[in-house]
């Protein structure tokens, strides 16, 4: 690519000499291809360890396709019986089992290679979803979901709803016990709507539970259906990507109008080609070394047999504990004769629903909140928008609670405790954790953005103390670099929303003031409590021998008295 | 004459005739019948000893007589492969009161706690301890081992004997490092929450046979380490502390490298 690069922009004119030249040379004679590398060649990409996860993402899902590809080649989607007759293992001779099963079973003991295959793939979509979740946080904690990039949060979002998807399809695949168990739920959850359940549930099973056709549906589900759709989505995630260039921590001549970072070539190229074979080391490592779902653990599946800790793959865990937790008594109602499942309906399809809800809209109603129209590039550190990280704090805090409980059993038996407690325990945290974690987690910014406009104002303890000539000792402090005070300073921290008077000009009722009050409601809720940045009058104030005291109390009564009075002493004798 | 002679018999032919049956039912049945394995004859000099260490060791709690106490079960009738069961493994002497006995360091050598349950079952008939031909994992099969385990006993032990929880704290063990003898005499006697799995329930040799399942899976996974084999859990913790862990490690490191 480097010299096809080099050797087009060297000018018509000049014959390429080396092969590379030649053959570059010709393709972009045919293709013009010079002008794309030209293009991409010299993006600029800013430059954070925090943009990779989303590759890490990208190149778990290479090797799912990869190893998918190797394993459909001995993989068989039939539900029909047969005996098994492998060798290995010895607890499956002889046994009764779907073909998908024996297959499975075959694929990874007959098979050169097979097992390493199954346990990559599978290892990928452990690590594929993780990679999708942490970067999502990242986007999410940083703001990088703001105008323009909305619709790529959504596509985003998407992607990750098909990821659950796609795990969920081919966990089943194997139709072993505990895949057979996963699919159980499934059916029991889709029962539990309301009306139309009994029959959607015939309609995807094919008849009665387990019935004949699950396998090969889930099958065309898994290898045409949702990839087709992963890769489309992460083609146009992608794209977007590139139109809107790539969002930048803040810093130092970094704006919304440019990129400051270096090109894609060489050394973004080189960075990603690295970090490709990373990836795909660690999840051959893993793949490798440890054994991951040994579906003949668990048998053949048939419906009566469960074993203990029969869970799902991570990303489905929450769901699993939410179930858990529910409380069965009371809470399925029988009306004229149809069972309403509130037991059900409440942890599978509410619970989840209420986060991917939030998911969904939380962009929206920021901006709308925030009444914020601009395009923005520049990320924002967490601590500045207080109550955007508490809330993406309280709902992470709520998916770990729940996935927590999806394991409870196994934390009844390694940490020695009763499983009834747990469950008690846990069932009272759902209610109360979040709003723990919202309350510390937003005072944990405002106390930060309070220590940036502290170390703005006045800089950093050196730890030398001077006695002045009148006896008085005070501490020197060391103001901060043009870096680190732009870092602190250069922040939106929006008020709430104004609105405009009930009655008009001429005293008749406003249509649309009760929306516009109950988004001013939901304003205050984001806004009320804010630190604002250092304006340039505090500083100067502040860095004036003296008269910054009266600022500090004319100027800044929202700020607490903590901020200013406490370190009143050291800055009258800053040294500049 | 002749033909009427032929078909005559001597009057007392009936009485033979079920006398022979008697015997050969008798016969049968006594080749049929499941006999009380006593595998070992006890002496009454191992019964004194164990009626010794019975009243030093455990009488505070099951009675002077083993008769039981408010609470405590009665050891009459419960057999050797009970109490064989229960001080092998430690669980008994019991250390102290929870929501179930633990195993520990078996407080009795062989030769004590082989008096021990000489003495319990010289109280009333129970399970005998099992040979040593009926509990070799060898003369098991396995494939069958593992469809009767996964039907009686994985939804408390996991799918391979991992182990798992139960209500209020109690907990079915892990049966990796159980002796064979102790897997099977668990399933004849039914110690603490775990139900009694009797001869007409699973037989001898089905018993056998799940022994050779769950030693096969002592020989650890085909596919690398078995993390603790508790399934998808596990398998998250260590997708997210040992892959995901060491990709964003690399991250930072690639992404540190100075440009």
């Amino acid at each position: 690519m480097s010299t096809a690069h080099d050797t087009t922009t060297a000018g018509a004119a000049a014959e390429p000499t080396t092969r590379v030249g030649k053959a570059a040379d010709y393709l972009d004679q045919r293709t013009s291809i010079g002008v794309a590398v030209k293009e991409f060649a010299r993006k600029v990409f800013p430059d954070h360890w925090s943009f990779m996860l989303g590759e890490i993402a990208l190149f778990s899902f290479v090797a799912l396709l990869i190893s998918g590809v190797f394993l459909t080649m001995f993989f068989e989607p039939s539900m029909a019986l047969t005996e098994y007759h492998g060798e290995h293992p010895a607890s499956a001779h002889g046994q009764t089992m779907s073909v998908a099963y024996a297959s499975t079973l075959e694929m990874s003991f007959e098979v050169r290679g097979g097992l390493l295959m199954r346990q990559i793939h599978h290892w990928s979509a452990l690590i594929f979803m993780a990679a999708i979740v942490v970067h999502m946080m990242r986007v999410f904690f940083t703001g990088a979901f703001r105008k323009p990039r909305e619709l790529n949060w959504l596509v985003g979002f998407t992607l990750l709803i098909l990821g659950m998807a796609a795990g969920f399809s081919g966990y089943s695949l194997p139709d072993d016990v505990l895949s057979g168990n996963g699919l159980r739920i499934t059916d029991g959850v889709v029962k539990s709507i309301p009306v139309i359940g009994s029959y959607m549930s015939y309609m995807i099973f094919g008849g009665e539970f387990p019935g004949e056709h699950i396998i090969p549906r889930l099958f065309t589900v898994h290898i045409l259906i949702v990839p087709a759709l992963i890769v489309a989505l992460i083609a146009l995630h992608l794209f977007l990507m590139v139109l809107h260039k790539h969002t930048q921590f803040p810093g130092g001549g970094r704006t919304d109008k440019n990129v400051v970072g270096y090109p894609a070539l060489p050394v973004y190229v080189a960075k990603m080609t690295g970090n490709f074979f990373i990836v795909f080391g660690v999840l051959a490592l893993m793949g490798a070394t440890m054994a991951i779902n040994n579906v003949w653990n668990y048998g053949p599946y048939d419906p009566s047999p469960v074993s203990a800790g029969a869970q799902p793959d991570w990303y489905m865990l929450f769901l699993e504990g939410s179930l858990r937790l529910m409380p069965g008594q009371g809470t399925e109602w029988e009306i004229f004769g149809y069972t309403l499942s509130w037991n059900i309906l409440v942890p599978a399809v509410i619970v989840p629903g209420i986060l991917f809800t939030f998911l969904i809209v939380y962009p929206f109603v920021e901006a709308r909140v925030t009444g914020d129209k601009r395009e923005h590039h520049v990320l924002d550190r967490p601590r500045n928008v207080p109550v955007r990280t508490a809330l993406g704090v309280a709902f992470l805090a709520d998916f770990i609670l729940l996935a927590a409980a999806g394991s409870n059993d196994l934390i009844a038996t390694h940490f020695g405790m009763s499983i009834n407690q747990i469950t008690w325990v846990f069932r009272i945290l759902f209610f109360v954790l979040p709003v723990v974690a919202f309350v510390v987690t937003k005072r944990i910014c405002l106390g930060l953005q309070r220590k940036d406009r502290e170390l703005v104002l006045h800089g950093n303890e050196s730890g030398r103390v001077v006695r002045y000539a009148n006896g008085e000792y005070v501490e020197v402090h060391t103001p901060l670099d043009d870096q680190e005070r732009w870092l602190r300073v250069n922040y939106d921290s929006p008020a709430p929303l104004e609105v405009e008077p009930k009655m008009d000009a001429r005293g008749v009722k406003r249509k649309g003031y009760g929306a516009d009050k109950r988004w001013q409601r939901l304003s205050r809720f984001f806004y009320e409590d804010r630190v604002e940045p250092v304006t340039p009058a505090e500083f100067a104030a502040a860095h004036a021998h003296g008269d910054h005291e009266a600022i500090e109390a004319g100027g800044r009564q929202a700020m607490p008295a903590a901020v200013g009075t406490g370190r009143t002493d050291g800055t009258d004798s800053q040294e500049h | 004459m002749k033909a009427l002679a032929a078909r005559r018999h001597h009057r007392l032919a009936p009485v033979v005739l079920l006398l022979m049956a008697l015997l050969v039912t008798g016969g049968v049945y006594a080749a049929l019948a499941p006999t009380e394995a006593q595998a070992e004859t006890v002496s009454t000099e191992d019964i004194e000893t164990g009626k010794k260490l019975f009243q030093a060791n455990c009488a505070t709690c099951h009675g002077p007589n083993a008769e039981g106490t408010e609470g405590v079960p009665s050891l009459v009738g419960v057999g050797a492969a009970a109490v064989d069961f229960q001080v092998s493994t430690g669980r008994m002497p019991m250390q102290a009161n929870g929501p179930q006995a633990m195993a520990k360091p078996p407080q009795f050598g062989p030769e004590q706690t082989a008096a021990l349950a000489a003495y319990v079952s010289s109280l009333g008939p129970g399970p005998a301890i099992p040979t040593d031909e009926q509990v070799d994992a060898e003369l098991g099969d396995a494939a069958n081992g593992a469809a009767l385990f996964r039907t009686n006993c994985a939804m408390c032990h996991n799918a391979i004997g991992a182990g798992g929880a139960l209500s209020e704290g109690k907990f079915a063990p892990a049966l990796f490092d159980t002796s064979e003898r102790n897997i099977y005499q668990a399933m004849q006697t039914g110690p603490q929450s775990m139900p009694v799995f009797n001869d007409a329930n699973i037989t001898p040799d089905e018993k056998r046979d799940i022994i050779a399942f769950l030693v096969e899976q002592r020989d650890g996974s085909a596919g690398g380490a078995s993390l603790g084999s508790l399934g998808p859990v596990s398998e998250g913790v260590w997708a997210w502390a040992v892959g995901l862990g060491l990709l964003i490690g690399a991250a930072v490191w690639i992404g540190a490298k100075s440009s």
